[in-house]
This record gives structure tokens, sequence and C-alpha cells, in this order.
């Protein structure tokens, strides 16, 4: 039963940091219609610019912490005007291809700055061990499904009332219609990009609190796609459920299972939902049938 | 003075070769294939015989991704699933080089025709997702099923020799692969002169529309699947034997990004761009390791940040072709010729 709750648990947190990084994805996703490859990247380089903030220029960590959203935020508008625009119109493998291309070289970057060694984090969340129901587990493990369900929060407020947000639902929907309604879907896109490197930074600086900073947290970019097709691309509560289901199932059959199991059963998972449930559990069903 | 090349019969429209120029260039090409290997050194050699094997990768995605439309991030994974049971059967089983390789072909198409499944009910991005699970679940499969492929561990394959001829030095290995990189490009160009070709290509401009016209979307696709991965098996299999070695990192996702990579910098639906673009992804890091060797005196740093400016460039490579010039090399090399031939007025 312990270690029932303690896999629940980290299922939980890994579900919470997945959801962070797939919400960033949904949203590129859904005001654009663009795969982005490079979301694993976003996180990294998240994850490296808030160890640079506080463990390299000592910085108290709530500043460093809103220095990096406002570079991730930068590194948003940048790459959507330099890459992406170019892009619209093209077919989706040069889309696809152009973020892949993005993704190895936002990696090499941080590689030359960083280097490739993992380093330790100086935790700004403290890592105490907590007792939940007779399992221990880190602080910073429950904070991290905290601001997972904040963060959520925030984007659901920011979809219903703000302006953008209604403004980049109707892109969504129909880019002719939002343009002809005086909507400017570049500033749209623009503002889609650099929320999801901003909540992509978090889920970075998250993942780099509880198990330090390397080059492999690319890897959250991959683990994505599981999480996204799971919850249906264009939903944002999808995605929260998505990373928490494959969050937990990953626990789960590496808790019991073993064996290295947990690394693929994810994308037998996308499989079985693609050939079943395309759209996912909450996404709109408007794929086109072959 | 002509504006551009228009037939007048069909033989001429049907011809392969169309232009004296074009078979003049084709001739210079083979001539310059012939004679390479008397003048290169080793080095060279490798680098020639890398190519080859590429070529033959390129080949068989931009058959199903170039031609027929559909997006597979699988070409690793299938190459993996060639490289292994080639390695396993001559290794284990004793199995003479070439015999493992024809197996090896026809494994990798079975397996490439279960994964084309998915691309029944779904196409474009979702296609390209479902075949990147396929790539994770082959590649989780020979790491993880040690009893058939030792797991992590480099798999040993023994020295391919016949008629006591050893194979796999750079220089014999170069008349075989390059000899087997003809046939596969005779066969591939011809493939898109019979009515499978032709379905492949109706596939990829208008699913729908082909279909109504008659072609069976579920046949072709998983044709399209098979082909193009019994040539990944069979890029797969040559390099197990050419390195004596096949170990899982050679399979990864990377280079299936690798090959996709190829076919759009050297330009989809075209076995030309094909080339091109293997050569061009094969050589550009050797190259730059080259440069790096080059300005190696007076700025000795260069040996630590090398792997990343390789991976920069990789990088920013694709994003400059797909932003400045989405057809690829192919599309540039027209651009000169037409430059050229309609000089002096071409603009």
């Amino acid at each position: 039963m312990d270690l029932f709750i303690q896999l629940t648990l980290t299922g939980l947190t890994n579900g919470a940091i997945l959801a962070l990084a797939a919400l960033g994805f949904v949203l590129i996703f859904k005001a654009s219609d663009v795969i982005n490859f490079a979301q694993g990247e976003f996180l990294l380089i998240g994850a490296y610019v808030t160890f640079a903030m506080i463990a390299q220029f000592g910085l108290a960590w709530p500043l460093g912490m809103l220095l990096t959203l406002l570079i991730a935020v930068a590194l948003g508008v940048i790459v959507e005007r330099l890459v992406l625009r170019p892009m619209i119109g093209e077919p989706i493998i040069s889309v696809i291809m152009v973020t892949i291309g993005l993704s190895s070289l936002l990696r090499a970057i941080v590689s030359s700055i960083w280097g490739n060694q993992p380093k330790a984090f100086p935790p700004f969340i403290p890592s105490n061990p907590v007792n939940v129901l007779g399992a221990t587990v880190g602080e910073d493990r429950l904070w991290a499904i905290v601001i997972a369900i904040v963060m959520l929060g925030i984007f659901s407020v920011f979809f219903r009332r703000s302006r953008e947000g209604i403004a980049m639902r109707a892109v969504a929907d129909d880019q002719q219609a939002a343009l002809s309604m005086g909507i400017s879907v570049k500033k749209i896109f623009a503002w889609a990009w650099s929320i999801a490197a901003a909540s992509a930074a978090v889920g970075g600086a998250l993942v780099a609190n509880i198990v330090g900073v390397g080059p492999e947290l690319a890897g959250f970019g991959l683990r994505v796609f599981p999480v996204v097709i799971l919850g249906g691309l264009d939903s944002i509560p999808g995605a929260v459920i998505g990373g928490v289901v494959i969050g937990l199932l990953e626990a789960y059959t590496g808790g019991y299972i073993g064996q290295g199991l947990n690394q693929v059963l994810p994308f037998i998972v996308l499989i079985v939902i693609l050939m079943i449930r395309p759209y996912g559990l909450f996404g709109q069903e408007i794929i086109e049938r072959v | 003075m002509d504006s551009g090349i228009f037939h007048t019969t069909y033989e001429k429209d049907m011809a392969l070769r169309r232009t004296p120029a074009q078979k003049i260039r084709l001739v210079v090409f083979i001539l310059f294939l012939l004679v390479f290997p008397f003048f290169a050194n080793r080095y060279y050699l490798t680098l020639a015989n890398q190519v080859a094997i590429a070529v033959i990768g390129a080949i068989g995605l931009n058959i199903l991704t170039g031609y027929t439309g559909q997006i597979s991030l699988g070409q690793g994974g299938f190459m993996a699933v060639g490289a292994y049971t080639a390695g396993i059967l001559t290794a284990r089983m004793g199995m003479p080089w070439w015999g493992s390789t024809i197996v090896a072909c026809f494994v990798t198409a079975a397996v490439g025709a279960v994964f084309g499944i998915p691309s029944l009910r779904l196409k474009g991005l979702y296609l390209a997702i479902a075949t990147l699970a396929a790539q994770e679940i082959i590649l989780w499969v020979v790491t993880h099923w040690r009893a058939l492929t030792g797991g992590v561990d480099a798999l040993v394959v023994p020295n391919p020799v016949t008629l006591g001829i050893q194979i796999n030095n750079d220089f014999n290995f170069y008349w075989v692969v390059w000899g087997i990189v003809g046939l596969v490009t005779i066969a591939a160009v011809n493939l898109f002169r019979t009515p499978y070709g032709r379905a492949f290509i109706a596939i990829s401009d208008q699913d729908i529309a082909a279909s109504v016209m008659g072609v069976d979307l579920f046949k072709y696709k998983l044709l399209a699947f098979a082909i193009s991965s019994f040539l990944a098996g069979l890029a797969g299999a040559l390099t197990a034997h050419y390195r004596n070695i096949v170990t899982w990192e050679r399979f990864t996702i990377d280079v299936s990004v690798l090959y996709l990579a190829m076919i759009i910098i050297g330009g989809l639906g075209s076995i030309t761009g094909s080339y091109m673009g293997a050569a061009f992804m094969t050589l550009l890091p050797a190259v730059l390791t080259n440069l790096g060797r080059a300005v190696k005196g007076f700025y000795p740093a260069i040996d630590s940040i090398l792997p990343f400016i390789q991976q920069a460039t990789f990088g920013l490579v694709i994003i400059l072709f797909l932003v400045l010039e989405p057809e690829g090399l192919n599309k540039i090399w027209k651009n000169i010729k037409d430059y050229f031939r309609l000089w002096p007025f071409s603009y």
C-alpha cells in the first residue's frame, strides 16, 4: 500500500510536469496548427536559464524566475517571427521539419553555453521529505503538482476572460474570420509561442529543481506526444488529464513491472489511441478520415 | 533560341533522360564513380561508402514521403530492424552476408507494412506522430529483447567473405555498395513509370480523388510502406556488414530525422534529390570536422565546441532550406540549369 501511494505521488508529479510541457504544445497547435517538436528544448532552456540566474548570477529566486519568464517570452516571439512565420501556408512536412531543425539548433546553443554535463541545481523549493498517507515524498514534488494546477487555472481564465485568450480561440477556429473581425493573427501567433515558451520554462525550472539540470531534459519533448494525443491535440484540460494519466501509467509500470516497460508503454498507448480515437479524449472531432 | 524544353512525342516525354545534356551528365557521373576508388584514399572511400548507404535509405524514404506523401519518422527504427536481422542471421546462424541481407530486406518490409497500418486511418501530422511511436517501440524492443539482440551491447558481425574475397574493406565494399545503389536507382526511377508508382503519386496529390479513380488506398499505402522499409532494411543490413558491428545508437530518432532532412534538403519526390540530399547531409559533418582541424592552429578550443557547431549547423541548414528554398537542392540545380539555358534572356 505504501508503494502504491509512493508511486501515485511520483506519477502525479511527473504528470504535472508533463502537463506543463504539454500545455504549451497544445496552445501552439490550437492557435496555429503547428506541431512543435522543439517543446522539450524550450523546457531545457527554461531549466538552464533559471540555473544561470540563481546559481551563476546569485539572484534571489523570485527575481530569477521572473527574468527567466521574460527571456522565455522573448525567445517565443523571436522563434515565431524568424522561423515559423515564413512557414505559414507551407505543407505539414515542412512545418514539422522546421521545428525539428529548431530543436537541434536550440539544443546546440544550450550545450555550447553550459556544456553537456548534468549539474546540480540549487533548490529554490525545499526538497524536505514530507509524509503523505504513510509515503514519503519531497516537498518540491508536491509543489510541482500545486504549480501545475495553478497554471491550468490561469490558462483557463485567460482563455475564457481575457481579450487575447478569446482572440486566440477565434484564430484557432477560423483564421480568415478572425482576420475579418480585426484580430491580428500574427500577434496571436506571437502570443501563443511566447506563452508556450513561458509555460515550458516553468516546467523546466520545476524538473531542474527535482532532478538537476542536464541535456537529457530535452527528452520531455518526445514524452509530450503520448500526453497530447491521449488528451486531444487541441484541448487544454486534455493536456492536464493526459499528463496525469501518462505520468501515473509510467510510475505504476515502472514500480510494479519494471523492465523499462514504462519507457515504451506511453507510445503503445499513443498508437492504440490513434487507431481508435485519433482526436483523443477531449479533442475536437475534426480529424479527416482517410 | 529555345525558351525551355518541350517534348513533341510520347516516347520523348516518357524517357528518363530527355536531353543530350542529361545523358552526358549521367555518363560523366558514372565514369567518375568508376574512376574514383583508384585515386581516393581510405578516408574518401569511407565517405563514399557512407554516402552510398545514405542514398539507399534516402531513396527509400523518398518513395514513401516524397512520392506517396506519407510522412515517416520511423526510418531509423526500420534500419535497425534490417541491421539486427542481418547481423543475427550472419553472426548466430552463419548465413552468408548476401543471404542475410536479402532476408533482412523482406523482414523489414513486413515490419514496415505492419507499422504502416495506422496510415490507413491517419494522415499528415497524426501519421508522423504514429511513425514516431513506431520508432520508439522498435528501438525499445531492440534494446530490451536481450536474448535475441544482445540488448544494449554491441552485436558483432563476422567479416563478409565471398569466394575468398573480404567484402567489407573500403575498396571492395565500394564496388558492392555502389553496384547496389545503381540497381536501386534503376528500380526506383522505373517504379514511377509503372501503374504502382503512378498510384503512389496519385495518393500524394489527392488521396480521395485517387480512391475515386480506382486506386486501392489500403493496398498501395501498405505497399509504399513495404517498399520504403525494404530499402531502409537494405541500408541497415549493409551498415551491419560494413561496420562489423550493430549498436542501437546508430538507429535512434536522430537518424530518422537525418533521413527526413536529407530528402527535404535534396528535394521531395525526386531520385536525383535523394542523391544530393544524402551526399550533402553525409558530407556536411565531415567538412565541418576538416574545417575545425584547419582552424585548430590558431584556435585550439575548437575541439571542444565542434560537436555543438555540427549540431547547430544541422538545425540551421534545415531551417534555412525550408525558409529560403523549400524545394531543396534539386530545385536550385534546376534553377542554375535554366539560367544558363535561357541566357542571356534569363530572368
